[in-house]
């Protein structure tokens, strides 16, 4: 039975895509055979940020509607073991994805993977409801900045309520994914902090990852951010999948790094420092 | 804590800090709302009829409000009546 994880937040453009990818990616590094299913019908992106958006040839709604099967439909990942991809349809129609339609693949998946992860669309109408029915678990993506902080509030309640888990008296394991965080700006004043953020929510920290280059300069590429393992993003994100998987990791990257008077000089080429 | 930092703590409150205050009241008020039942405002509307038959109140006259507690609910109706009943 795989584990079903959700990759929420309510927001758009905090990041949730560019998790599920690294999340998903750090999993089967970790040898469990694992799937992204990128449920954002219409507005398929998950192809483009893993790098295989030329061997789409059958989506989701395809193995729905019996047009094709879930084999012909999953992409294997060229660079990492153990991990496939169900891209989205980039149909118009609304309502291509059906509750049972969606729960019959699950199922399906569930019996030869260890974990799905299902990368939501934003907003709280059906997509992205559909996405999140089903999981055991929410990663839930926030940027330290009110509006996302809000919504993620919101995608929690419908967690809370419309999940099925919750129909049936339970509950989904939330996690915290505070994206896009600047120590800097944080001590400055400018920013929520991440204690700030877990005071409001009020959910388990997973993770935190600090804004970087490295997530656009990886999104360019086509290939997940967590396979750069140089950078602090890439680190970040492999942290939280160790502590997804019940390993106990110390929070990096929270502090503001001291630069040396020569690199200030220089000016911080690499990554982060960015004012 | 530098030098400059103590000077800081001096000025106006971080906007950062006027950020998580007006978050943690918005979300306290929306969580309240979360946690009525769907009914409410239906209930609310035929109350209002019923009373209507009797007495001219306007919509904004009455008010429902759910409060849970750890074992029992509270239904507060709140009707406002006009002043020559």
């Amino acid at each position: 039975m795989a584990k079903i994880i959700v990759v929420t937040s309510g927001k758009g453009g905090v990041g949730k895509t560019t998790s599920s990818a690294a999340i998903g990616t750090g999993l089967a590094l970790k040898g469990q055979k694992t799937i992204i299913i990128d449920f954002d019908v219409g507005l398929r992106n998950l192809d483009l940020i893993m790098g295989c958006e030329r061997r789409v040839v059958y989506d989701f709604v395809n193995v729905i509607n019996g047009e094709a099967t879930l084999n012909q439909a999953m992409i294997k990942d060229k660079r990492t073991e153990n991990l496939f991809i169900l891209p989205a349809s980039q149909t118009r129609d609304k309502d291509a994805l059906t509750m049972g339609g969606v729960e019959k693949i699950l199922n399906e998946l569930s019996e030869n993977f260890d974990f799905i992860i299902c990368d939501s669309p934003a907003g709280i109408e059906k997509g992205a409801q559909m996405a999140l029915y089903f999981a055991d678990e929410a990663i839930v993506v926030t940027n330290p900045e009110v509006s996302s902080v809000r919504d993620s509030d919101r995608i929690l309640g419908i967690l809370q309520s419309k999940s099925r888990r919750a129909e049936k008296g339970g509950s989904v394991i939330e996690h915290l994914l505070l994206t896009r965080y600047n120590p800097t700006r944080v001590n400055a004043g400018e920013m929520l902090s991440v204690e700030d953020v877990k005071d409001i929510l009020a959910i388990k920290l997973l993770g935190v990852i600090p804004e970087s280059r490295a997530v656009l300069k990886a999104s360019n590429q086509g290939t997940p951010v967590i396979l750069d393992v140089e950078t602090q993003a890439g680190q970040a994100y492999s942290d939280a999948v160790a502590r997804l998987l019940g390993e106990e990791v110390p929070h990096r990257f929270i502090e503001e790094q001291k630069q040396g008077f020569l690199k200030r000089l220089l000016g911080a080429k690499k990554e982060g420092a960015m004012a | 804590m530098s030098i400059l930092d103590f000077f800081r703590s001096n000025e106006k409150p971080s906007t950062a800090n006027m950020a998580k205050e007006r978050l943690q009241i918005i979300v306290a008020h929306e969580r309240h709302k979360r946690n009525q039942p769907d009914y409410l405002p239906a209930m609310q509307q035929e109350i209002l009829e019923v009373i209507r038959k009797y007495i001219k109140v306007d919509q904004n006259d009455i008010s429902v409000q759910m409060e849970n507690t750890d074992d029992c609910s509270v239904l507060e109706l709140n009707i406002t009546l006009p002043e020559a009943v």
